[in-house]
């Protein structure tokens, strides 16, 4: 796994042989497919790190396999992205939300899945993408998480920090730090469901018992915006 | 599991029996198949993971479904959890399961018999579906 990861850091497009010299990804130059394939791999190496405490997590309301499901997701991820290596942000998130719909086994498989599937298709064609443009994708990516769920904010779910991660990213000034600012709302929301009941999923039969944990959806959902803001930077 | 056979018929609805585990999935396909009788329909078992563990695979999903799909659609019949949220993801797709496929409305054990049943008698996809929904009404106290 790390070594997917690796390999997709160092080398994220063969086309281009110095990846960060000219484009890459700067925020007010646009975000290319490089970026994002930075991102994912970025990804799988955190999930594979933090692995162990979602798992911790996920065992204290849960059936205690969601870092185990989320890691085994995002390596195949990995592994797609670096034979396929799509040539537009959209493609890149689309096929990897297609990866974690068919290997995660758990339920957090088709929700991530459909959150970077729908993000991708709202990215469209476009070779660059604004932040905004990404931040609306986003939004929208988490609007179909919310609909597949039936789930809203407060409800202890992945929402509590996919929410306002995605309208902290819509709603920054590009002069600003747009990254920091959604990774710093998405791991606020996430540290705020410790308090929250929850109302769906295995994790509500326990009702009040669920409160005093954190979410672990909330929590890996953190991990996305802190990955996506380290590779920003 | 090993890859869904195919028992598709010409012209008359399947049944695909999605659980977190396989042997659910595979004990209440036998049911509904055996409470059929001598005329049944279609149904497949989509259970687990592909290594054999509890949760769900899309891609079981997706060969059971097209396993039993004999042109007249395919009723999906769910537990919870993981199972409905990745049929949902599938459904929204568009490209990878049967043309005119649906996730029923129902309870895995008695929808699964009910929607079988009716299914065996060349009811259309509609017919299938209420059959199996109706289950929810079948109070036992």
């Amino acid at each position: 796994m790390s070594g997917t990861a690796s390999a997709s850091n160092s080398d994220p497009v063969p086309a281009r042989a110095h990846p960060d010299a000219g484009s890459g990804g700067s925020p007010d130059e646009g975000l290319d497919a490089a970026f994002f394939l930075r991102w994912l791999a970025a990804v799988a190496a955190a999930v594979g790190r933090e692995a162990d405490r979602l798992t911790a997590l996920d065992a204290a309301i849960g059936d205690a396999d969601h870092g185990s499901n989320l890691r085994r997701g995002f390596t195949a991820v990995a592994t797609a992205l670096d034979a396929d290596r799509p040539g537009t942000p959209g493609a890149v998130l689309a096929l990897a939300g297609r990866q974690l719909i068919s290997t995660v086994g758990g339920a957090s498989g088709p929700l991530y899945g459909t959150l970077l599937r729908r993000t991708g298709k709202e990215l469209g064609d476009a070779r660059r993408v604004s932040v905004a443009e990404l931040g609306a994708a986003l939004r929208a990516g988490v609007a179909a998480v919310a609909q597949l769920g039936g789930s809203a904010a407060g409800d202890k779910t992945m929402l509590d920090a996919l929410m306002p991660g995605a309208d902290a990213l819509g709603a920054s000034d590009a002069a600003g730090d747009p990254f920091g600012a959604a990774r710093a709302a998405a791991e606020e929301g996430a540290r705020a469901t410790e308090a929250l009941r929850a109302r769906k999923g295995r994790a509500s039969y326990l009702g009040e018992r669920s409160v005093g944990h954190l979410d672990r959806g909330a929590s890996s959902s953190a991990l996305l915006f802190a990955t996506l803001a380290e590779v920003a930077r | 599991m090993s890859a869904a056979q195919r028992v598709a018929e010409e012209g008359r609805v399947g049944v695909v029996v999605v659980s977190h585990s396989g042997p659910v999935a595979e004990a209440v396909a036998e049911l509904a198949r055996g409470l059929a009788g001598l005329t049944t329909a279609p149904v497949a078992p989509a259970g687990g993971t592909r290594d054999s563990g509890l949760g769900t695979s899309a891609d079981l999903v997706v060969e059971a479904a097209r396993a039993v799909d004999g042109g007249a659609g395919v009723a999906l019949l769910v537990d919870l959890g993981s199972a409905v949220l990745t049929v949902k993801a599938l459904l929204a797709e568009e490209d990878e399961l049967p043309a005119n496929t649906r996730l029923v409305d129902a309870p895995l054990v008695e929808g699964a018999v009910a929607a079988v049943v009716t299914a065996a008698t060349g009811a259309d996809l509609d017919a299938v579906a209420a059959a199996a929904e109706e289950a929810y009404g079948y109070r036992k106290v």
